[in-house]
C-alpha cells in the first residue's frame, strides 16, 4: 500500500485518504493490504443522493433512474499509527464479494449492511440476518432515506446446530435470557454442555436494536450530539467525542485548546468510573464480596464527582461539535479525585494479590493475539492479548500527545490480563485528570461548527471499552443524511464467543464480566 | 481472605441514611429544566426546535387568554439534555435540580397552570400494609441505552444500599411484586416483557423507569421501537429522567409504597409536599 496513490484519491480532513475501489478489486486489494499489516476497522453502506458514475464498471450504473443505490465504505488502517484510509466502492447492480475470508471481522458488518441496507454479499459464509431477529422482516431497507415502516415480526426460534453422535443424549441445552437474573441488559444465550464443559455457545444479541443510526437522519448536526450521547450511556463522552470529531473533520474546524483539554478530562473521568464499575462487577462473579462492595462504592464516588463537575453522573450535555457547550465546575474535582486515588491504590493491590480471586481469573477466557486481531477485538481486550494499540496515542486527537499517557499492554490473554490492563488504565486516568487540572489553559471553549452541504467526516475516540468510530454524511440542507456508529462492544461481542467454546460453565460469568461488554452499544 | 474482612471493616460504614436524613448523593445533578411561561416571548420557537424528543411543543389551541403560554411542556418526554435552557433567549427555561419526578398519572408530568392536588390520586390503601416493609422487584430491560441499568445497579452499592429500605431485586418474576421496565420497548423485547408480566403473581405493579419507558424517548416510534411501556402494560408509577438517578428511583419506589409523597404535580415539583 505504500507509495502509489490512484488518481481518484482525494485527501480528507485529518489526513484520511479516500480511494475509489472497483468491485472486482476489493478482495485482492484487501488481501494485499492485510499482508502488509493493515487492519480493516469497519465497513458500512449509505445511500448517496447523486450516484457518481464509475467508469470501469461495465453495467454497474444500470440501476433504475432516480433510485438511490447503496455505496460501500471500508475504513482501513494501513498501519497502526497511520491515518485511516476510506475505500469507496459503488457496486451498482453487482453483488460485492464478501471479505469475511480475508478479514473475518468484516463479516458482521456485511451482515448488518444486508439487514439494514438490503445489499447482499457474494459468498458470505453466514448469510443469515445478524441485527434483525429470526422472524423479523423489513419491508424496505430501514437505512434507505425516508420513513422506515415498523419491522414486521413473527417470533421464530433461532436455528441451533444439530447434536449427533453416540453421546448426543448426554448433551444438555440451556437457553438463558433474554431477561437474565439480576439487573442486566437483555440478550439471549444458548449453551450446549456436558457436565461442566461447554461444547457450544450461541449468543442472540440485538434484542435491543433501537434503530439509533436511522434516528440521526434529518437531525441537525448540533442536536445529533444529544443522540450520540444516548447510544450507550456508559460511553456517552466517547460517543459524543467521536461524533463531534467526525463533524469537525467535515466542517474543517479547529477546536480551541481549552476545549481540547477539558474533553480529555471528561474522557478520562468516563474511563475511571467505568473501570471502577468493572472491578466491582468482576469481584461479584468471583464472589469476592468485599471487593465487590468496594469497587461499586468507588464507582459511586466517581459518579458523584462527575455530577458535581458536569451536572450529569454520565458526563452528558457538555460536548458539542466545535468544542463544549459550557464550562464544567472544576472546583470539587481535585478533592474527590484525591479520595478515590487514596482508596484505589490499596484496593488494586488487594485485587492483584488475592489468590482466591486470581485463581478464578487466570487461564479463564483465553483470547489469543491472532484471534484478537483477526476478529477485531478492541480496547482493553486487545491490549490484554498483547496487541499494542490505542487511538489516543496512534491516531492522536485532542491533546493526548502533550500528556503523560501510558498505554497498558499485557501478554497474558486471559481474564487476569484484562484486569491488569484496566487497573493500569484507571491509574493512568487519574494521572491524566490531574495533569489536565494543572495545565488547563485559559481561553474560549467553542467555535462554530457548520459542516457544508454534501460534506462527510470520520471521527474516533477511545472509550473505556475500546475504539468508537463515527462516519457522518451531511445532506444538501446541512442536516445529517447518514451516521454510522462503530461501537467497541460490537467489535468485542464478535470476539467473545470464541473464548467460551470448550470452557467451563462455572467460569462463564467471570469470563463475560472480564470482557466488560454492553449490549446497548452493540445493538444500537 | 481474612485480609479482605479486615479491609472491609476498616472502611467503615458507607451507606447514607437518606431519605430519613443525610446525603442524597446528588449534589450538582441537573434535572428537568423549570419553565416559566411569563418570560416566554411571542413567536419564539427556539426551544421547540432544539427539543429532540418533542417534550416542548406549540400548543394546539391558544384559548387560554392573552398571557397564556403557547407552549406545551411534557416532562414525560424530557431527557434533561438542557438544550432548551441554552437556547432560550429570555430565561423561560432554567436549569434546576428537580429530578424527583415520579408520578402516578402521566398527566401530572404535563406542565399545567392549575392542576389537581396530588392527594386526589391516592393508590390502593393496602399497599403500604402489605408491601411497605418488603417489596420484591424484577427488572426488565426493554431496549435502554444502559443508563437506567447503570443507575439501577447503583441502588445496591454500599452508598444507597437499597436493602436497608426493605426493597430487593429478585431473579424470577414469579417472586416479584413490582416490574421495573426500562427502554422504549423494542419490537423484540415486547414479547418477553409481556411474558414476564404474566408470570407475576397478583397483586402486581409496574413502574416505567426513564424517559424511554415513559414515552419512548429519543427512539420512540421508530421502525424498531414502540412508544414506551404504556402501550404494552398498565403502569402504576412513571419516572422520567435520562436516566433517573438512584435517589430519584428510591423516591419513586417509596412513593409506590406510600412511604413518600408524590412531589410532582402539573409538571412542577411541589416544594412543600410533606415528607412521609
Amino acid at each position: 500500500m505504500t507509495g502509489e496513490q490512484p488518481p481518484s484519491s482525494e485527501p480528507l480532513a485529518r489526513d484520511s485518504l479516500m480511494r475509489d475501489v472497483p468491485v472486482w478489486d476489493l478482495e485482492p486489494r484487501c488481501r494485499a493490504a492485510i499482508a502488509e499489516g493493515a487492519r480493516v476497522q469497519f465497513a458500512y453502506a449509505w445511500f448517496p443522493e447523486k450516484t457518481n458514475e464509475m467508469p470501469a464498471e461495465a453495467g454497474a450504473s444500470a440501476a433504475p433512474p432516480g433510485a438511490r443505490v447503496p455505496e460501500l465504505r471500508y475504513i482501513i488502517h494501513p498501519a497502526p499509527d497511520h491515518a485511516p484510509e476510506i475505500w469507496r466502492c459503488q457496486p451498482g447492480v453487482l453483488q460485492p464479494p464478501s471479505l469475511a475470508a480475508v478479514a473475518p471481522l468484516v463479516s458482521w458488518y456485511e451482515r448488518e449492511i444486508t439487514d439494514l441496507c438490503g445489499l447482499g454479499f457474494e459468498d458470505q459464509p453466514q448469510p443469515e440476518p445478524l441485527v434483525l431477529l429470526p422472524g423479523a422482516h423489513a419491508e424496505r431497507p430501514p437505512l434507505q432515506p425516508g420513513i422506515a415502516p415498523p419491522l414486521v415480526y413473527t417470533p421464530e426460534a433461532q436455528s441451533l446446530p444439530e447434536i449427533a453422535g453416540s453421546a448426543h443424549r448426554d448433551v444438555q441445552l440451556l437457553p438463558f435470557g433474554p431477561i437474565r437474573a439480576d439487573v442486566f441488559e437483555s440478550a439471549q444465550f444458548t449453551f450446549f454442555y456436558i457436565g461442566e464443559g461447554i461444547l457450544h455457545y450461541q449468543p442472540q444479541l440485538f434484542f435491543k436494536y433501537r434503530g439509533m443510526e436511522k434516528r440521526f437522519e434529518g437531525v441537525t448536526p448540533e442536536l445529533g450530539v444529544v443522540l450520540a450521547e444516548r447510544v450507550s450511556a456508559v460511553g456517552s463522552v466517547a460517543h459524543a467525542l467521536a461524533y463531534s470529531h467526525a463533524l469537525e473533520s467535515a466542517a474543517q474546524c479547529e477546536v480551541p485548546p481549552r476545549a481540547e483539554w477539558l474533553r480529555v478530562l471528561l474522557a478520562e473521568l468516563e474511563r475511571l468510573y467505568n473501570h471502577l464499575h468493572y472491578f466491582g462487577h468482576l469481584c461479584h462473579t468471583t464472589t469476592l464480596k468485599v471487593g465487590e462492595a468496594q469497587g461499586k462504592y468507588l464507582e459511586e464516588l466517581a459518579k458523584q464527582m462527575n455530577a458535581e463537575a458536569t451536572g450529569s453522573r454520565f458526563l452528558r450535555n457538555l460536548v458539542r461539535p466545535g468544542g463544549l457547550r459550557r464550562e464544567p465546575w472544576l472546583t470539587e474535582i481535585a478533592g474527590s479525585l484525591r479520595k478515590i486515588e487514596s482508596e484505589f491504590g490499596p484496593y488494586a493491590q488487594m485485587l492483584e494479590s488475592s489468590s482466591t480471586h486470581l485463581d478464578r481469573l487466570m487461564t479463564t477466557g483465553v483470547l489469543g493475539k491472532q484471534l484478537a486481531f483477526d476478529l477485531g477485538a478492541t480496547g482493553p481486550i486487545e491490549r490484554a492479548s498483547g496487541i499494542d494499540r490505542d487511538p489516543r496515542r496512534d491516531q492522536p486527537y485532542g491533546i493526548y500527545r502533550e500528556l503523560p499517557l501510558r498505554v497498558a499492554v499485557r501478554e497474558g490473554c486471559d481474564a487476569r490480563a484484562r484486569q491488569q490492563v484496566r487497573i493500569a488504565e484507571a491509574q493512568n486516568s487519574i494521572e491524566l485528570i490531574r495533569a489536565v487540572l494543572q495545565g488547563l489553559p485559559q481561553g474560549p471553549i467553542s467555535v462554530p461548527c457548520g459542516p457544508p452541504a454534501h460534506s462527510e467526516g470520520l471521527g474516533w475516540a477511545e472509550s473505556p471499552r475500546g475504539s468508537v468510530y463515527y462516519a457522518v454524511h451531511v445532506d444538501a440542507a446541512g442536516r445529517l443524511a447518514r451516521v454510522k456508529i462503530k461501537s467497541p462492544s460490537f467489535s468485542n461481542w464478535r470476539v467473545f464467543p470464541y473464548t467460551v467454546h470448550d470452557t467451563n460453565m462455572m467460569d462463564y460469568a467471570i469470563n463475560e464480566a472480564s470482557f466488560g461488554l454492553t449490549i446497548a452499544g452493540c445493538a444500537r | 481472605m481474612p485480609l479482605w474482612t479486615f479491609y472491609g471493616l476498616r472502611q467503615g460504614k458507607a451507606s447514607t441514611r437518606w431519605p430519613a436524613d443525610g446525603d442524597d448523593g446528588q449534589a450538582g445533578v441537573l434535572g428537568m429544566p423549570r419553565f416559566d411561561p411569563e418570560k416566554c416571548q411571542d413567536g419564539c420557537r427556539e426551544c421547540v426546535e432544539v427539543c429532540l424528543p418533542g417534550a416542548i411543543t406549540i400548543a394546539a389551541d391558544d384559548a387560554g387568554g392573552p398571557h397564556s403560554s403557547r407552549l406545551d411542556v411534557n416532562y414525560g418526554r424530557c431527557i434533561a439534555c438542557q438544550m432548551c435552557v441554552e437556547s432560550c433567549p429570555t430565561g423561560a427555561f432554567t436549569a434546576s435540580d428537580d429530578w424527583a419526578f415520579g408520578v402516578r398519572r402521566r398527566e401530572d408530568l404535563v406542565w399545567a397552570r392549575a392542576a389537581a392536588s396530588p392527594e386526589g390520586t391516592a393508590l390502593r390503601g393496602e399497599i403500604r400494609r402489605i408491601f411497605g416493609r418488603s417489596l420484591h422487584v424484577r427488572h426488565v430491560d426493554a431496549g435502554s441505552c444502559n443508563g437506567c441499568e447503570s443507575e439501577l445497579q447503583a441502588l445496591n452499592n454500599p452508598f444507597y444500599n437499597l436493602h436497608r429500605l426493605g426493597i430487593f431485586f429478585t431473579p424470577s418474576p414469579r417472586f416479584a411484586d413490582l416490574l421495573l421496565v426500562t427502554g422504549p420497548v423494542t419490537y423484540a423485547m415486547r414479547g418477553p416483557l409481556e411474558e414476564a408480566y404474566r408470570a407475576m403473581p397478583e397483586p402486581r405493579f409496574v413502574m416505567a423507569i426513564g424517559t424511554c419507558a415513559v414515552s419512548g424517548g429519543v427512539n420512540g416510534g421508530g421502525h424498531a421501537c414502540g412508544r414506551g411501556v404504556e402501550d404494552v402494560l398498565p403502569i402504576d408509577v412513571y419516572l422520567p429522567g435520562c436516566p433517573p438517578n438512584p435517589a430519584a428511583i428510591i423516591e419513586a419506589l417509596l412513593m409506590l409504597l406510600q412511604r413518600a409523597p408524590q412531589r410532582v404535580n402539573g409538571g412542577r415539583i411541589v416544594e412543600d409536599a410533606n415528607r412521609a
